[in-house]
């Protein structure tokens, strides 16, 4: 009860300091913008104005019936862009979700048996470190085919180790403390101590790297698919979109100028969000 | 210091064999038949499995991994190329200056980039010009760098025609992905400057050169920023490495000849050899930019040279 309480008050503190800080709000705000659009599209929006080709409305300017405009096959890029959020949120979240639990619990099983375990996984996280992340997301894909799914299970795997060493440094420091002596002297199993005592504990730096990670996981799902590895064609995903403009640029910017800055905005959003977060989790750390 | 570099270079070898297993093992996944893509669409079926023998395809994975590497021990053959018949380090080889002088470009335009603004937000802590230059670098890192490719092509080469919009032939072309990578990477230059250098700021020894009526100029450029540079090589180091064949977006919009784009061409046409040979090619050549870099440590700071030679 007591515990819970300190618990609160933690959080209490947390917040305060998160809504002082200006460009944690701002993040909030255009991420809660992007949020909503991507769960009110498939209610304000039908899903065939998305994938339903008109060769009468072909590459139209913006207007007050199109107000993106139209691509080359005639699909209103309003409805598409829309769409679009819920697949690049999905992604982005997943991929970041993803690469937590995986890398997270390695980080915490070397963190915390220490020795030959330790030694083993992280000879492996280095290598698997060592290959360029984007060109191993790449070959998984290629193994994998691409589909938004096998994307963010791809980017996940090779993000993985990134998140492991997080882990294991955030938890080596927690692992030595009295609290988890205590517990392990009152009998309490190893699972049991590091979801318990260590994880809770070490938790801060491993969500702030979680969200700041989630816009570039964004950015390298959008580039991926850009280049035709990632999510494929009739699909609504920003990168595809952009990809599918790339011909029509000149003669319509609004293709390649629209999605481009959803994008940003999408990533922007996660970085500020995710600075203020640091800020407001750790005062010490901002310089 | 010899020992140390022999060490490391030790050190590389099973990171390649590690690499090498991870890519072969996840390309041996990949749907398509390598006999099938070899022969063509027209071939009988007898003869792709005839190939498949021939080829060991029919091995079990790990004996199939087992002759690929020995044949890279014993003869240095790193295989052909399923889609063109040659050794596949004559491809690489000859698409490596374009990828390098790409990575060479890029290194330089995330510095001109990144340093100066770095430094100067520093210096400028908290003040507007700090809080404008952390905007810029918030914005551009949220800009995926085929988009600034694409809108630079729109701008530069379709509007004012004023660059060529793809090809690797001239300096010139060299320009806008200059940019690109430029903007995509500079930004970690810029923050890593900053911080180092705000560290840097506030030691003793600035204060003393500043008494003693150093100008500020020499203060900034020459005491702190050659004392805040180790962090920075580090991080320009790491672009470079990783430039080398890392550049695909900007190899792919731009469409030059790199490693980066042959890459992604051999990974959509299941040409696993090529895939193999450059990325154990790309992780060698990182590896060892990453040694250079710890070496270069030691020209930069004294105190690191004085360790390796107490050793």
């Amino acid at each position: 009860m007591e515990g819970n309480g300190v618990r609160r008050g933690r959080l209490k503190e947390f917040w305060r300091r998160l809504k002082k800080n200006k460009s944690a709000v701002i993040g909030m705000v255009l991420l809660g913008i992007i949020i909503v659009c991507a769960l009110l599209a498939p209610i304000l929006i039908p899903e065939e104005q998305v994938y339903a080709q008109d060769a009468m409305t072909r590459l139209l300017p913006p207007s007050a019936k199109n107000w993106f405009g139209t691509d080359v096959y005639g699909r209103d890029v309003f409805a598409r862009v829309m769409y679009g959020a819920r697949i690049s949120l999905f992604i982005g979240f997943a991929a970041a979700f993803l690469s937590l639990i995986t890398g997270g619990t390695l980080g915490a099983i070397t963190a915390y048996y220490g020795g030959r375990i330790d030694d083993i996984i992280m000879r492996i996280m280095d290598m698997i470190m060592s290959i360029p992340s984007t060109l191993l997301a790449l070959c998984i894909v290629a193994a994998l085919g691409g589909s938004a799914v096998n994307l963010f299970i791809a980017m996940a795997l090779s993000s993985m180790p990134q998140f492991c060493r997080l882990a294991r440094s955030a938890m080596l420091s927690v692992v030595d403390q009295e609290f988890v002596e205590a517990a392990r002297a009152y009998g309490s199993g190893n699972i049991r101590i590091i979801f318990q005592e260590v994880l809770p504990n070490a938790l801060g730096p491993i969500i702030v790297q979680t969200t700041q990670s989630i816009a570039g996981k964004i950015l390298t799902a959008a580039s991926l698919s850009f280049i035709g590895m990632g999510v494929q064609a009739p699909q609504p995903e920003w990168g595809t979109m952009l990809s599918e403009a790339r011909p029509y640029m000149r003669e319509c910017p609004y293709l390649v100028l629209i999605p481009g800055i959803f994008i940003i905005v999408t990533a922007l959003s996660f970085n500020l969000f995710g600075d203020g977060l640091r800020d407001a989790l750790d005062p010490h750390m901002k310089n | 210091m010899l020992r140390y570099i022999l060490k490391r270079l030790i050190e590389i070898i099973p990171v390649m064999l590690g690499i090498a297993f991870i890519i072969y093992a996840i390309m041996s996944f990949t749907p398509g038949d390598p006999a099938r893509l070899i022969l063509g669409a027209n071939a009988t079926n007898e003869a792709v499995e005839n190939l498949r023998e021939e080829m060991g395809l029919n091995d079990p994975f790990l004996v199939q991994f087992f002759h690929y590497i020995w044949r890279i021990v014993s003869k240095g053959d790193f295989g052909n190329s399923y889609k063109s018949g040659q050794p596949v380090f004559q491809e690489i080889f000859k698409r490596f200056p374009v990828s390098l002088n790409l990575a060479i470009c890029g290194m330089i335009g995330s510095c001109i980039f990144g340093i100066p603004l770095g430094i100067l937000s520093a210096v400028k802590q908290n003040t507007t010009t700090d809080n404008i230059i952390s905007v810029i670098a918030m914005a551009v890192v949220a800009m995926p760098s085929f988009w600034v490719a694409m809108v630079l092509v729109l701008v530069l080469s379709l509007r004012l025609r004023l660059l060529p919009s793809s090809g690797a032939t001239s300096l010139k072309h060299y320009i806008m992905p200059m940019i690109t990578i430029a903007l995509a990477n500079g930004c970690s230059v810029l923050r890593i400057t900053r911080s180092s250098m705000l560290d840097v700021i506030r030691m003793d020894y600035l204060k003393t050169a500043k008494a003693k009526g150093v100008p500020n100029r020499v203060v900034v450029w020459k005491h702190a920023f050659g004392n805040a540079l180790l962090p920075v090589i580090t991080t320009v180091g790491t672009i470079f490495g990783s430039l080398l064949g890392g550049a695909i977006i900007c190899e792919t919009v731009f469409t030059m000849p790199g490693i980066g784009a042959l890459i992604v061409s051999s990974i959509k046409s299941k040409d696993i050899p090529m895939v193999l040979a450059s990325l154990i090619f790309l992780s060698a050549v990182y590896s060892l930019v990453m040694l250079a870099v710890d070496l270069l440590y030691a020209f930069v700071d004294p105190r690191i040279k004085a360790k390796y030679s107490g050793k």
